[in-house]
């Protein structure tokens, strides 16, 4: 790629050849393959559509694949583009459903309306006006679900790779920085550091060689925003490497990625190889002599590897650990020499910010947050998903507009925000703004932007337990604040779940806390008591129940729950004690059965059996 | 050189830019405590001890790894300080077993000395501790990783100082080891048993394989004539063991104790130190004028000789053939000894004490038995002996002082610079000169071989020979950047002396421990001092000439006849083996078998 001009002229020729979705010439079937659709089947639904193409002779249809749309709770999601419709999209696609659809829309040019997610009664409506839609806003998922990841045309069909033209030929990288810092977009991988002043550090940083690193090591539990990305629109990460390598004057990339993201593994292989084909990557880009070429470096699954420190660490093939800072990646980074990281979704923004401008941007979110950010929707929620939204969008709109509401009518207790390095934000909050400050203040944090939503059957001494369980496995050990400290929070907050809590515990997990929060050397270790201070400060009551009433008031921990029969309730089926497990149930028939407390081990499968709603656990 | 001005509580302090905090408050006099810090060796600002607080910074700072900046105010003694340093120990503590009574590092530990110093009384978070298998299966060294907190100093010494890196983390959070590559244990890996990872050690997690029962045994067997030898190094160094200050030579008061403790004869490795030069000098010569392998490498230090073996035996040929001055003594204490006083050999039992680890393994080399016996029955540390004089209630610093017995005793100046890096090779320099030009050394101080810098390098003109290029490398990671260089055709030189320890022995892997924070507050390197205390020792001896020790000069008339004749090749000299650097791969290697 050698001029801009050859750029827009790629970009014609592509418009003009391109499929449906973006020209509407020819009808088009689209089969989601993100990791979470092939999950759900999406390989077999695609082999269905094939078949059946083929079955019905059908030659007027094309094909393609693309990556998650977002929608990952009617996973496998199917799309069929006919031109000058809408758009039709179907949800939970199964291989059977996929050959009714193929042959409904092009055989019989119909739609199945049961199925589709945007029915508007008899009709179809933008995907975007349904409700799980419309208060998203998307910029750096833009193209994630829209184009074929492994194909770079489609990608410059939505104006890829312009933003890298027009940082090159019309903007020097102190301009390129001036956008970056103007926009207000902040690091989406947990700090919420400012990406301009991170990139004109790195700027002002003198060194022969510079390095640009994309941070893919998500690790947080359920969180999936990254992976989406990588997987669905791998260039727009490419494309920003290149432009944050012109501004801070690095000539080479790496991008970390877990290893257990095969698909994203693989599409960024593609990309990066198309990239270089096309010349977007290698020597003199844009014959404007500027180099830049990039390598994936794969992490072995180490949750600290996504802290900046050890993450270098990694790429330089030490021990993935964090060291003290400063000096600052953007002094002494790779190797030592000056570094920028950024996370998947930070980068993901940049082509936009580049294009548009940035006011664009910054008109987007609240004072100290602009743009939008990429929730991953879990837990018990109707809609899990990929949602993005506008920085400053209340809890209750991601919770009940987009997510649906909580299952089985359930109350709706509180959203664990930045994993297990944030906190819980119970119901009280639910109009609270998400933004950076807001949820610091809240004594959670945004973290890369995992969501998982608690209903009120959660202890949320038991999820406490769980993050400290997790952050204590995941501790790399060279601190003793987090390597011993969140081991004797584990043990205490283990302790209080089976009913042997005395009244010092409380405090003694507060003065670790406190310490960890204060003397741990990375930001991981500094942040791992974040779920318990949280959940100490908004459920209080459930520990105190734990430890002075030896009860766990949502009857989750095992040690601390009965099981027994009401009397009045039971008819004598024996239904109950033929199914336990352990014998624990005796009687007679036709007179109330008993549970022996004592050899009960609580599986819960007696509960399940009881047509009466006899049993029951306190 | 750039200064800088920050405020440490309230004073303003100037420092060369480039400090960390720690130095800042150091040169100001205001004590921060340190765990993992350890002097020019490692700053990685894991144990979070040394904390302070710093304006505007997110939580507490490691003062040892945060850098002064202009401007820069640190609070060091604050209550949230005080709280933080306390809890983390607190926690440290918690996972450490409490065995301090027992522990050979009672007393001297620096972990017992930092919860003493921030009034740690109790312990309000207990729970498991972690439980690793002990490795006691080399000859030298012991690990005890439950003792271990992680400090790494060791990982540091053994891979950054002496390049070879066979300690390492294994595991990760709670179950964190510092260990062997695959949890081996130290004899099945290319551990040279340098000792230099106790040396470093804060609490009792490493140590030399305590074989002082052994010795009080035999010193219990009236049928046993036990003979004693002391290395150059010790006499410089054992004195700190009784609170004398480091560079305090205690040479005499040593012998009056090794007395009382009940030894036959008290010898002095010292003599075979000068045996070793006019057998070594020698060498060098014949070497030099008949064509041999150089540049000739010396092979006194026994953790030198296996980390040769282990990474370079393509040097094994220019190891000089010599014993070390141990294995000499060993040699002469059960064939020239006992045949001078009429005894039995078998009932000679002979004992050393050495600055050194890897002496034990050296002793019981199988080739190290040229007598006919196992020519040094036990080795012992500085730190042994001290531990068993004290044991014997001996009053060391009021005792009086006491000459070796003759003549394995008698020694030269020359001997004991062997104590110090450029020792040997000035001693050699000071015999070879006058063998080789004939003429009478006046100035006997050959001060460009002396010194703590890595790498040195001197030419000597000796007429008619001519030049002669020598170097001097203490430490294996100097001594690996020198061979480098050989190999890569950089440097030629005749003579090479390699000591394994930083300093050479007075920087031993057996020697007295000198912990972090005196390490910060000795004016001057302890090894500097240390090797002060050696150079004092040459000055005040009579002779300070190896060829001019008359004991030397009647071993070779009564036994040994000449310097590398038919009874010193048999009894003086030895031979080398390559050994695998990866030993776990070697045992799938055909040609191994």
């Amino acid at each position: 790629m050698r001029s801009v001009d050859e750029l827009k002229a790629l970009k014609e020729k592509v418009l003009k050849e391109m499929s449906g979705r973006v020209d509407n010439n020819m009808p088009t079937i689209t089969v989601h393959m993100g990791t979470c659709g092939i999950a759900n089947g999406a390989k077999d639904v695609l082999t269905a559509v094939v078949d059946e193409i083929k079955n019905k002779s059908l030659t007027n249809v094309t094909v393609a694949q693309t990556g998650c749309p977002g929608i990952c709770y009617e996973e496998p999601v199917v799309t069929v583009a006919i031109p000058g419709q809408m758009p039709f999209f179907y949800g939970k696609v199964s291989p059977e459903k996929a050959k009714k659809i193929v042959t409904e829309h092009f055989v019989n040019n119909k739609s199945v309306q049961d199925w589709l997610l945007n029915s508007d009664g008899n009709s179809t409506k933008e995907i975007s006006a349904i409700n799980y839609f419309k208060p998203q806003k998307k910029v750096a998922l833009t193209s994630c679900g829209a184009i074929n990841p492994e194909i770079i045309e489609e990608y410059i069909a939505v104006d890829g790779y312009f933003a890298l033209a027009k940082a090159l030929t019309e903007m020097t990288p102190l301009q390129v920085i001036d956008t970056m810092s103007k926009s207000g977009l902040r690091g989406r991988g947990g700090g919420g550091f400012p990406t301009g002043r991170k990139w004109e550090f790195a700027y002002n940083s003198k060194g022969d060689q510079k390095y640009v690193v994309c941070n893919a090591d998500e690790g947080d539990p359920g969180a999936f925003m990254d992976r989406s990305v990588l997987e669905g629109t791998p260039h727009a990460v490419i494309e920003a490497m290149a432009i944050a390598g012109y501004a801070i004057g690095a000539n080479q990339g790496y991008v970390y990625v877990r290893a257990e993201y095969p698909v994203a593994v693989a599409n960024l292989k593609t990309a990066i190889n198309q990239a270089r084909e096309m010349g977007f990557l290698g020597k003199n880009i844009f014959g404007k002599g500027f180099d830049f070429d990039l390598d994936i470096r794969l992490g072995a699954g180490a949750f600290v590897c996504g802290e900046e420190t050890a993450l270098l660490a990694s790429i330089e093939g030490k021990r993935g650990e964090p060291r003290p800072r400063p000096p600052f990646p953007a002094v002494s980074g790779l190797w030592g020499k000056p570094t920028i990281i950024n996370n998947v979704e930070t980068l993901a923004n940049v082509p936009h910010i580049i294009r548009n401008g940035a006011e664009w941007f910054s008109a987007m979110g609240t004072e100290k947050s602009k743009g939008t950010k990429v929730f991953a929707l879990a837990g018990k929620i109707n809609n899990t998903g990929l949602i993005e939204v506008p920085m400053g969008t209340t809890l209750r709109t991601i919770i009940y507009d987009i997510g649906g509401g909580i299952p089985n009518g359930k109350k709706f207790k509180a959203a664990q925000t930045g994993g297990p390095s944030g906190g819980c934000i119970p119901a009280e909050f639910l109009d609270m703004e998400i933004d950076y400050d807001n949820l610091i203040a809240m004594g959670s944090m945004m973290g890369s932007g995992g969501m998982i939503v608690m209903d009120e059957d959660t202890c949320m001494v038991d999820i406490a337990r769980f993050f400290l369980e997790f952050t204590q496995e995941e501790s790399c050990g060279k601190c003793p604040p987090c390597r011993i400290g969140t081991k004797r929070m584990l043990e205490i907050l283990t302790k209080i779940t089976e009913g042997k809590g005395t009244h010092e515990d409380i405090e003694n997990l507060e003065i670790l806390a406190k310490t960890i929060k204060n003397t741990a050397l990375c930001g991981l270790g500094q942040t791992s008591p974040n779920p318990v201070l949280s959940t100490l400060k908004y459920f209080r009551h459930e520990y105190e129940a734990h430890i002075y009433d030896k009860k766990c008031p949502s009857g989750v921990c095992k040690k601390l729950v009965n099981y027994s029969i009401i009397a009045e309730k039971c008819i004598g089926c024996g239904l109950c004690a033929r199914n336990c497990p352990v014998d624990a149930i005796s009687g007679e028939v036709k007179k109330p059965y008993t549970i022996d407390a004592e050899k009960c081990i609580k599986c819960g499968v007696c509960i399940e059996k009881c047509k009466f709603g006899a049993v029951v656990k306190k | 050189m750039e200064m800088v001005t920050l405020t440490i509580d309230g004073r303003e302090v100037q420092v060369p830019a480039g400090s960390s905090v720690l130095e800042a408050a150091q040169r100001a006099g205001i004590d921060i405590p340190t765990l993992c810090h350890l002097k020019e060796m490692n700053k990685i600002g894991a144990c979070r001890v040394c904390l302070v607080e710093i304006e505007n910074a997110r939580g507490l700072q490691a003062s040892c790894v945060y850098p002064v900046s202009e401007g820069l105010k640190v609070k060091t003694n604050t209550f949230q300080v005080r709280e933080a340093r306390k809890a983390v120990v607190e926690l440290i503590l918690s996972n450490h077993p409490m065995e301090c009574l027992t522990c050979n590092r009672n007393t001297n530990c620096e972990l017992q000395a930092l919860a003493k110093k921030l009034g740690i009384k109790d312990i309000r978070f207990q729970g498991e501790n972690t439980i690793f298998p002990m490795d006691s299966s080399s000859p030298a060294i012991e690990r005890i990783p439950d003792k271990c907190i992680l400090c790494r100093r060791c990982v540091a010494a053994c891979s950054e100082v002496q390049g070879i890196g066979i300690l390492g983390l294994n595991e990760r959070g709670f179950a964190s080891i510092v260990a062997p590559a695959f949890d081996r244990m130290l004899n099945d890996v290319n551990c040279v048993l340098c000792g230099q990872c106790i040396n470093v050690c804060p609490v009792g997690a490493i140590r030399e394989k305590d074989e002082t029962h052994k010795v009080w045994d035999a010193l219990n067997d009236p049928e046993k004539v036990v003979v004693v030898q002391t290395a150059p190094a010790v006499r410089a160094v054992l004195g700190e063991e009784f609170g004398l200050p480091v560079g305090t030579p205690v040479t005499k008061k040593m012998v009056a104790a090794l007395r009382r403790l009940g030894f036959t004869k008290v010898f002095d490795t010292d003599f075979t130190a000068d045996l070793t030069i006019l057998e070594e000098g020698n060498e060098l010569l014949d070497r030099v004028k008949n064509g041999g392998t150089l540049p000739l490498i010396t092979s006194c230090s026994p953790g030198w000789i296996k980390y040769c073996e282990h990474h370079y035996p393509e040097f094994l040929d220019n190891l000089s053939t010599c014993k070390s001055p141990q294995q000499m003594f060993g040699a002469l204490a059960k064939t020239y000894f006992p045949e001078k006083i009429k005894v039995d050999p078998a009932k000679v039992y002979s004992v050393s004490i050495m600055p050194c680890t890897a002496k034990k393994y050296e002793c019981q080399r199988p080739e190290m038995k040229d007598s006919g016996f196992q020519d040094v029955d036990v080795v012992l540390t500085t730190r042994e002996l001290a531990k068993m004089i004290k044991e014997a209630g001996i009053d060391f610093v009021n005792l009086p002082d006491e000459e070796y017995d003759a003549p394995m005793g008698i020694s030269t100046g020359a001997g004991v610079i062997f104590g110090a890096t450029g020792g040997v090779m000035e001693a050699a320099l000071r015999t070879v000169y006058e063998v080789v030009t004939g003429k009478t050394l006046e100035n006997v101080d050959f001060t460009a071989v002396r010194g703590l810098e890595g790498i040195r390098e001197a030419s000597v003109d000796l007429p008619p020979l001519g030049t002669v290029k020598v170097a001097i490398a203490h430490g294996l990671g100097n001594a690996k950047i020198l061979l480098e260089r050989i190999k890569a055709g950089e440097a030629e030189y005749h003579f090479i002396e390699i000591m394994a320890c930083p300093g050479g022995c007075i920087g031993g892997g057996g020697q007295p421990i000198v912990s972090a924070p005196d390490r910060m507050k000795l004016p001057e390197d302890y090894k500097m001092l240390r090797s002060k205390a050696i150079y004092d020792e040459d000055k005040g001896m009579a002779l300070r000439k190896s060829h001019l020790n008359p004991a030397v000069t009647t071993l070779y008339e009564e036994y040994l006849i000449k310097p590398l004749g038919e009874k010193s090749h048999h009894l003086l000299h030895t031979h080398y083996q390559a050994r695998p650097k990866y030993i776990a791969l070697a045992c799938n290697d055909e040609s191994e078998k």
